[in-house]
């Protein structure tokens, strides 16, 4: 069952983010790219991670898009856009990532048909469900996650100066 | 597992949550009396720092873990947040300047500045990936809006801007390493990863090195070191010159902080692994900073490039990975916190709002115009050129005879010869300053910054006294570099 | 396992059932096309302009603070799934965690942020 699953939720990722590549129309790119991320939000729950399911769903598949497709409309993109020239540098580089990205998925699934495993893993008794990963958060991961608050406040404080076109109080004038 | 209130260890914290809470206070403070005078926040930001620093102090001891092993006060936290601290209140004596008179908004730019050392703060004394990283992203964002404080500014937006793209990148590197190491080891406590390495070893896991590279690609990036330091002098040359010294200063220091910390608990297995690379790292970045910097004409582009090849320097004591080495590096970075906010707080010195003091013309006879800047200036670039009696040659005297002690020559005379090379820009602002006739059309210079000519005394009573009288600092860094073994 | 099972059941039906209405309609539905009917419906008015102009950079302000506050709410998630666990603890810990964003708020608020200008 697991398997079928897997191999389903897998084969509509991977079309999906195809489809997001090789469609012209940026809108439909972002509304492909809303199934990949659900059907990665799949995977994750095989793992026994539903908090990240949880997370991807809501920030990535939800709010994310939803300012992708703000920029989109801010920049006012056309679907007959011209395909954008590539630097010859750029190019290379771009290849070279793609190989490292292989290699390294080669790299885990060779590692793993030999029998060693390429990643330690969480171990036993540790899961990605929400009530484990709500547990760790709030008693071992303390710190971080009232770390984060200031990080979210300052991201608050500072996307409100850089885009905000009025600011209170007015600088004087020069 | 479960934490009760009373048993946590408040001390090792006390720092980020200081600096966090006036940040608060600063920020309700202007919103709630925007009319406030800027030197009256100014102050309250400087009593803040200063009550910081003294719960910075507390943590001069054995390392006390808090929260579960995610942060510890230590020595060497103590001696790096102290450096953070005094870097932002210098920046924020700077910031007290005529020119940042016309555009700021000055309660979010203080308030900003503050989390940005919060930032550090977690960098420098965060066990754990986590609370690293966490630190690095509070202090990177605060200083991509930083960069970008002067919104009416073209060159400043674009230096948020890029100083945005290539930090969320080297962000995702960092945080992908961070994974990889996780998963390899199991956990991303530092302590817990330098067990593993013991019981296996660095290559047990492959994923393992990847991960150790990918974290140094990500620090590189903010270290602004070869390959990974083009952003730096577009960044540096639109940014407000405080932030330019604040970055240059604070935020190279805390990326050395975190790199150091990494190497130091895993007891520098992580570091010998790559030693070959490192040595070719150091020698490029020091040679491309030097030799860009010879063909400037805008100091603050130049100081931007000389940073990179100060960061090359200071890249030596890491490669020499001994005592002396790691207390040169933190006498490096202490000396050069105040030489370089003193260099960038001579352009702030003498900016009006209607012109940037920039380029070398703009320094043209200045010894006769305004004395005080030239001869701050002057003491300023001899100190960074490594000329004696000040901080920047005792620095470099240090990293180098660390580096000869464990037997890297070649670098130490690649090192010597890059410093050379370094005088004739260094002192070409000097010869400037001193040898030659004042423009008939020159600008009018600021006059009455009281705040900022105080931050330019104490950064060369700084910068003499270090140089002079090196050798308790030097104690006090070597006991910090032992705490490790 | 069961759990999950049910919830991709739910979804493969409530998706096959979207598929179902929608062959039945092509099938079954009598097809007509006009100029007229392509038209893209606006309020029953006849369209001004093409709608691919330019958007206001207000709308962003707003997309961003949403996704900030979007991902504080992610941290509500888990706590409520073990709040009772976590006593008066955890009501101390998230109150810290919401009072320095309800300041964020209050930074916002007070900046103008919220407000169409």
């Amino acid at each position: 069952m697991q398997e079928i699953l897997f191999f389903v939720l897998a084969a509509v990722a991977v079309l999906s983010a195809l489809g997001m590549l090789l469609n012209k129309n940026p809108v439909y790119s972002v509304l492909l790219l809303i199934v990949t991320l659900f059907s990665i939000a799949g995977l994750y729950v095989l793992l026994n991670a539903s908090f990240i399911a949880a997370v991807h769903l809501i920030v990535y598949a939800g709010a994310i898009m939803v300012l992708f497709l703000f920029v989109i409309m801010l920049l006012d993109i056309r679907a007959d856009v011209e395909h954008i020239n590539l630097k010859r540098l750029s190019r290379i580089l771009a290849l070279l990532a793609t190989f490292i990205f292989l290699g390294e998925t080669f790299l885990i699934i060779w590692m793993s048909l030999k029998g060693k495993a390429a990643f330690v893993g969480l171990g036993e008794g540790i899961l990605g469900d929400v009530p484990s990963v709500g547990e760790l958060l709030f008693t071992k991961y303390l710190l971080p996650f009232e770390i984060a608050s200031v990080l979210l406040l300052v991201a608050i404080v500072g996307a409100i100066i850089l885009a905000k076109r009025k600011l209170r109080p007015e600088p004087p004038a020069a | 597992m479960n934490t009760a209130i009373g048993t946590i260890d408040w001390i090792p914290v006390a720092p980020f949550i200081a600096l966090s809470v006036l940040g608060f206070l600063i920020m309700i403070i202007g919103l709630f009396f925007p009319r406030i005078y800027r030197e009256t926040l100014g102050t309250i930001t400087l009593v803040g720092l200063a009550v910081t620093f003294f719960l910075i102090l507390q943590n001069w001891g054995e390392p006390r873990y808090a929260f579960a092993n995610t942060i510890v006060g230590d020595k060497f936290s103590t001696v790096f947040n102290g450096l953070f601290v005094v870097g932002a209140a210098l920046t924020i004596l700077l910031s007290l300047n005529s020119q940042e008179n016309r555009y700021l908004l000055y309660a979010d730019y203080f308030t900003v500045i503050v989390f940005a050392t919060a930032g550090m703060v977690l960098m420098s004394a965060g066990t754990h990936l986590l609370t690293i990283f966490l630190g690095l992203e509070t202090l990177s964002i605060a200083l991509y809006v930083l960069a970008g404080f002067r919104r009416e500014n073209a060159f400043s937006l674009e230096s948020a801007f890029k100083y945005f793209l290539l930090g969320a990148f080297a962000s995702g590197f960092l945080l992908y390493g961070i994974a990889l190491i996780y998963g390899a080891t199991g956990s991303a406590d530092i302590q817990e990863v330098t067990r593993w390495i013991q019981q296996n070893s660095l290559t047990g896991s492959l994923m393992l090195p990847i991960g150790f590279l990918l974290l140094f690609v990500g620090l590189g990036f903010k270290l602004a070191i070869f390959p990974f330091h083009m952003w730096a002098p577009d960044v540096y040359q639109g940014a407000p010159t405080p932030i330019s010294a604040f970055m240059a200063t604070g935020s190279k220091a805390a990326a050395f902080a975190a790199l150091l910390r990494v190497a130091l608990s895993t007891q520098s297995y992580t570091a010998i692994a790559w030693e070959q690379v490192l040595w070719v790292i150091a020698v490029a970045t020091m040679t491309i900073g030097n030799i860009i910097a010879l063909r400037q004409d805008n100091i603050k582009r130049m100081l931007a490039y000389s940073s990179i090849a100060h960061a090359g320097y200071i890249l030596i004591g890491f490669i020499a990975n001994n005592e002396l080495g790691h207390s040169g590096m933190l006498f490096y970075l202490l000396s050069y916190t105040f030489m370089n906010i003193g260099a960038f707080g001579v352009i702030s010195y003498l900016s009006t709002a209607e012109h940037e003091f920039v380029t070398l013309g703009d320094v043209r006879g200045l010894a006769y115009r305004r004395p005080f800047a030239a001869i701050a200036m002057a003491v300023f670039m001899f100190s960074l050129a490594g000329i004696p009696p000040t901080a920047g040659f005792i620095s470099k005297f240090y990293i180098f005879s660390a580096a000869v002690k464990a037997g890297y020559v070649w670098l130490v005379i690649l090192g010597v010869i890059n410093s050379m090379i370094s005088l004739y820009y260094y002192l070409g602002v000097v010869v400037q300053m001193f040898m030659s006739a004042v423009e008939e059309k020159a600008p009018a210079t600021a006059t009455q910054q009281p705040a900022v000519a105080l931050a330019l005394v104490v950064s060369m009573f700084a910068v003499l006294g270090l140089g002079i009288f090196p050798s308790r600092w030097l104690a006090v860094f070597m006991e910090m570099a032992r705490s490790f073994i | 396992m069961e759990k999950i099972i049910a919830v991709l059941f739910m979804f493969a039906v409530s998706a096959l059932l979207a598929l179902i209405f929608f062959t039945l309609n092509r099938l079954l539905g009598p097809r007509k096309e006009s100029v007229v009917k392509s038209v893209p419906f606006e309020t029953g008015r006849a369209p001004i302009t093409l709608p691919t102009h330019r958007m206001s950079i207000k709308f962003y302000m707003i997309a961003i603070l949403f996704v900030l506050f979007d991902v504080e709410m992610i941290f509500f998630y888990p706590w409520a799934v073990v709040f009772r666990k976590l006593g008066i603890l955890g009501l101390i810990e998230m109150g810290i965690f919401i009072l320095v964003l309800f300041l964020g708020l209050v930074y916002a608020w007070k900046k103008g942020a919220l407000e169409w200008e």
